[in-house]
C-alpha cells in the first residue's frame, strides 16, 4: 500500500446545525491534482479549512503520514502552503516586503524573490504599497508564493479568482510542474481549468451530504 | 518514505531571535502608517486624567493622595482601548491565518507582536507619566516608583490583554466583552503598583512589592503566549 | 484501567447516566436542605453576640464555599476535554459555569445581609467579599464568552482558556486582595470570631453544606443534559428521544 500524503479519514463537517458533509473519505497521493466541487454553501472551504487544520471537523480526523495533524503541525506546516480566500498581505507594506516577510514565515525560499514577483507580472510594482494595487495584484502578491514554496501539498481556495487569463495559463502550469515533481494539490475552483487535464480528481461534495 | 524527505534541502528554520525580530519589525512599520492607534490610546489616558480633578474638585491633598490610584486605573482602560488593533487587522487580512500555518513556533511570534505592542502602547505611558503626576500633584517622593511600576506593569497589560484579545478577535462585538474578560485579571496588578507608589509617597520600602510585579511579569511572558495561541487557534476556527 | 469509563465517553450513555442520577440528587438535596434549613432557622441555639441574625450563615456559609469548589470542578473539567478531548467534558463545563455565578451571588447577597446589623452597612470592602465579588466577575466573564459563540464546540474551547487563565490568577487575586485589604485597614467589626462554633450549630450547617452541594449536582445534570442535547442535535438518538417526547 503505498502511503498516501495526506488522509481525510471519516470528515464530518456540520455548521448552524445543517450537515455539510459526512463521514467523507479520501487520499491525498504524491502527483495528484484534486478540485473539490459543489454549490455554493456545500462546504468547500470548510472542508480546505480543516484539512490545513485551521477549523476542527465535528468528526473525524485529518491524518499526515501516520498521525493527526493537530499532533504534528510543525512537520505537517513544513509540508503545507495554504493560501485562502483572504491574501494575508498587508496594506501598508509593499508587494515585495509581503512576499519576502510570508516566505520566511512560512520556511519558503527567499532566494529568487525578483523571479517570483515577474512570474506573477508585479515586475515594477514590487516596491508599491499593496493598499495601492488593486484586488487581483494583491491576490497574486499571496500567489507568488507557490513559485518560492518548498512544500509538497498545496491548499488552494480559489486561486484563479480575480486572475487574468494569462495569470491563470501560468499558474496551471505551475499546478502540472508541481504535480509532476511529486506534489498534490487540492484547490477549489469556479471555473474549469483549461488545460483538459485527464488526471484532475474530482470530489463533489454535493453527493455526499 | 515519509513525506518529509525532500525537506531538509531547502528549509532552513529561522532562530527564534530571527523569528522574533522579522515579526516584531513588521508590526512596527505597519504601525508607523496608523499613527492614530498609538495616538489616540495617550490622548484618551490625558483626558481622562483631566476629568478627576474636575470631577472631585482641584483640592491638592485629596489629588496628591489619589494620584497613584487614578493614573494607574486611567493606564488600565487606555491599555483596554488600545488592545484590539494587537491581532484585529491581522484577523481581518488573512495574515493571522497565515501565521498560525506557520512551521515555526507559535508562541515566539505572538510574543513579538505583544512586544511590539507594548512598544507602541506601553513605553508612551511611561513616557508622558512624569507630565500626568504633574497634573494630579503627585508626591515627588512616588515618581521613582510610578516611573519603575508602569515599566515592569505595562507589559504585564499587553501580556494579559493579548489572551482576552486573542478570544475575542473573531467575535463582531468583542470590545465590551474583552473589558469584562480581562479587568479582573488586571485587578493583581494594579492592587501592587498603587500600593508601591503609595509607599514609596510616605518614603518606605517598596522594594517587596516590586518584586511581586516582576514575578506577575515573568509568569506573564512565560504563560500568556501559550494562552494567547490556542486561544487564536479557537478565534480563526 | 479506566476501561469501564469508556462507554460513558458516548453522549447518549452518558445523558442516559445522567437521566437516572437525576432523581436521587434531586431527592437528596430536598431532604438534606429541609432538614438543615428547619433545624439551622428555628431550632440550633442563637449566638450570643448576634442574637438570631447570624443563622443566615446556614445559606451564607454553604454558597460561599462551595462557589469556589465549582469554579473548580469547572477548570477540572476543562482540563479533561483538552488533555483527553473529550466533549463530554466541555458539556460539563458549560453546564457549571452558570450554576457557580449563582452561588457566587448567593454568598455575596447573602453576605451583604449578614453586614447590614453586624458592620452597620451592607457593603464593606473586606477582603473575602471583595475576592468573592471578582470571582463573580470571573464567572461572568466565562458565561459571556460561552454565549458570544454561534458554535457550542467553539465556545467551549475559548471558555476553557479563559477558565484556565482564571485558575492561574484566583490565587494571585485572593492573596492580592488580602494583603490590599490589610493595608486599607478600616475600623469596621471584623466579623464575628467564633473559634469554635458549638456541636448545635454545627451539625445544621455541615447538613446545609451537603445539600447544597446535592442541590448543584442536582442543577448541573439538568443543565449537562441540555446541554448534551444541544451539542448532539443532529444526532439520530436525540431526533428519535425528540420524537417519542412529542416534541416536532
Amino acid at each position: 500500500m503505498p502511503t498516501s500524503l495526506l488522509r481525510a479519514h471519516q470528515l464530518t463537517c456540520i455548521r448552524e446545525n445543517r450537515i455539510l458533509f459526512d463521514e467523507l473519505d479520501f487520499d491525498v497521493n504524491a502527483g495528484d491534482l484534486i478540485q473539490i466541487e459543489g454549490a455554493n454553501g456545500t462546504g468547500k472551504t470548510s472542508l480546505l479549512r480543516i484539512l490545513a487544520g485551521l477549523s476542527l471537523p465535528y468528526e473525524g480526523d485529518v491524518l499526515y503520514g501516520q498521525s493527526s495533524i493537530t499532533a504534528c503541525r510543525d512537520e505537517y506546516y513544513q509540508d503545507l502552503t495554504f493560501i485562502g480566500h483572504l491574501a494575508g498581505v498587508k496594506g501598508e507594506l509593499s508587494a515585495l516586503q509581503n512576499l519576502s516577510f510570508s516566505l520566511s514565515i512560512q520556511g519558503d525560499r527567499t532566494d529568487n524573490i525578483d523571479q517570483a514577483i515577474d512570474n506573477v507580472d508585479l515586475t515594477g510594482f514590487e516596491n508599491a504599497n499593496a493598499a495601492h494595487l488593486s484586488a487581483g495584484q494583491n491576490r497574486r502578491i499571496a500567489l507568488a508564493r507557490l513559485w518560492q514554496s518548498t512544500s509538497k501539498i498545496w491548499i488552494l481556495d480559489e486561486p484563479f479568482t480575480a486572475i487574468d487569463k494569462s495569470g491563470v495559463a501560468a499558474l496551471e502550469q505551475l499546478f502540472i510542474d508541481h504535480t509532476a515533481q511529486g506534489g498534490a494539490i487540492i484547490f477549489t475552483s469556479h471555473q474549469e481549468l483549461l488545460i483538459a487535464n485527464q488526471q484532475v480528481i474530482h470530489i463533489n461534495l454535493e453527493d455526499n451530504s | 518514505m515519509t513525506p518529509l524527505d525532500h525537506q531538509s534541502l531547502n528549509y532552513t528554520p529561522l532562530s527564534y531571535g530571527q523569528l522574533f525580530m522579522k515579526v516584531m519589525n513588521r508590526d512596527l512599520k505597519v504601525a508607523i502608517h496608523n499613527k492614530g492607534d498609538i495616538l489616540n490610546p495617550l490622548i484618551f489616558l490625558v483626558i481622562v486624567i483631566t476629568l478627576f480633578p474636575l470631577g472631585i474638585g482641584p483640592e491638592t491633598n485629596l489629588l496628591t493622595r489619589i494620584a497613584p490610584g487614578i493614573i494607574w486605573v486611567a493606564a488600565l482602560l487606555s491599555a483596554l482601548l488600545s488592545l484590539e488593533r494587537l491581532f484585529k487587522n491581522d484577523f481581518i487580512d488573512g495574515s493571522l491565518e497565515q501565521m498560525l500555518l506557520s512551521p515555526q513556533p507559535l508562541f515566539i511570534m505572538v510574543l513579538a507582536k505583544i512586544t511590539a505592542h507594548w512598544l507602541l502602547t506601553g513605553l508612551p505611558i511611561l513616557i508622558i507619566a512624569p507630565l500626568l503626576g504633574l497634573m494630579l500633584h503627585m508626591e515627588p517622593l512616588a515618581y521613582p516608583a510610578l516611573m519603575i511600576t508602569l515599566a515592569i506593569g505595562t507589559p504585564v497589560l499587553s501580556l494579559i490583554g493579548a489572551i482576552g484579545v486573542a478570544l475575542t478577535v473573531g467575535l463582531k462585538k468583542g470590545g465590551v466583552l474583552l473589558s469584562l474578560l480581562i479587568l479582573p485579571l488586571y485587578i493583581p496588578l494594579l492592587i501592587f503598583a498603587t500600593g508601591a507608589i503609595e509607599a514609596a509617597s510616605l518614603g518606605m520600602p517598596y522594594g517587596s512589592h516590586l518584586a511581586i510585579i516582576s514575578a506577575l511579569l515573568i509568569g506573564a511572558i512565560t504563560l500568556s503566549p501559550f494562552a494567547v495561541s490556542s486561544a487564536l487557534r479557537v478565534s480563526t476556527n | 484501567m479506566w476501561k469501564w469509563l469508556h462507554p460513558y465517553a458516548k453522549p447518549e450513555r452518558s445523558y442516559q447516566l445522567a437521566s437516572t442520577l437525576l432523581p436521587w440528587f434531586a431527592i437528596s438535596s430536598v431532604i438534606l436542605l429541609t432538614i438543615g434549613v428547619v433545624w439551622g432557622l428555628a431550632f440550633a441555639p442563637s449566638e450570643a453576640y448576634q442574637k438570631e441574625y447570624y443563622r443566615i450563615i446556614y445559606i451564607h456559609v454553604p454558597a460561599a464555599t462551595l462557589s469556589m469548589s465549582v469554579y473548580m470542578a469547572m477548570a477540572t473539567a476543562v482540563l479533561i476535554s483538552m488533555v483527553w478531548q473529550l466533549k463530554l467534558a466541555d458539556a460539563t463545563a458549560a453546564a457549571l459555569a452558570p450554576v457557580g455565578a449563582t452561588l457566587t451571588t448567593i454568598a455575596l447577597i447573602t453576605g451583604a445581609i449578614w453586614g447590614a446589623p453586624s458592620w452597620g452597612t451592607s457593603w464593606v470592602w473586606d477582603a473575602r467579599l471583595t475576592s468573592y465579588l471578582i470571582l463573580l466577575f470571573l464567572y461572568l466573564g466565562v458565561i459571556a464568552l460561552n454565549n458570544a459563540f454561534d458554535d457550542k464546540a467553539l465556545a467551549s474551547r475559548a471558555a476553557g482558556i479563559l477558565t484556565l487563565v482564571g485558575v492561574v490568577n484566583i490565587p494571585i487575586i485572593k492573596y492580592s486582595v488580602e494583603w490590599w485589604n490589610t493595608l486599607h485597614q478600616t475600623a469596621t467589626i471584623s466579623k464575628f470570631d467564633s473559634p469554635s462554633m458549638s456541636t448545635e450549630m454545627l451539625w445544621p450547617l455541615l447538613i446545609n453544606i451537603t445539600g447544597f452541594a446535592f442541590m448543584i449536582g442536582t442543577l448541573t445534570l439538568i443543565r449537562f443534559k441540555n446541554e448534551v442535547l444541544a451539542r448532539n442535535s443532529m444526532r439520530p438518538w436525540v431526533i428519535e428521544l425528540a420524537t417519542k417526547e412529542g416534541i416536532k
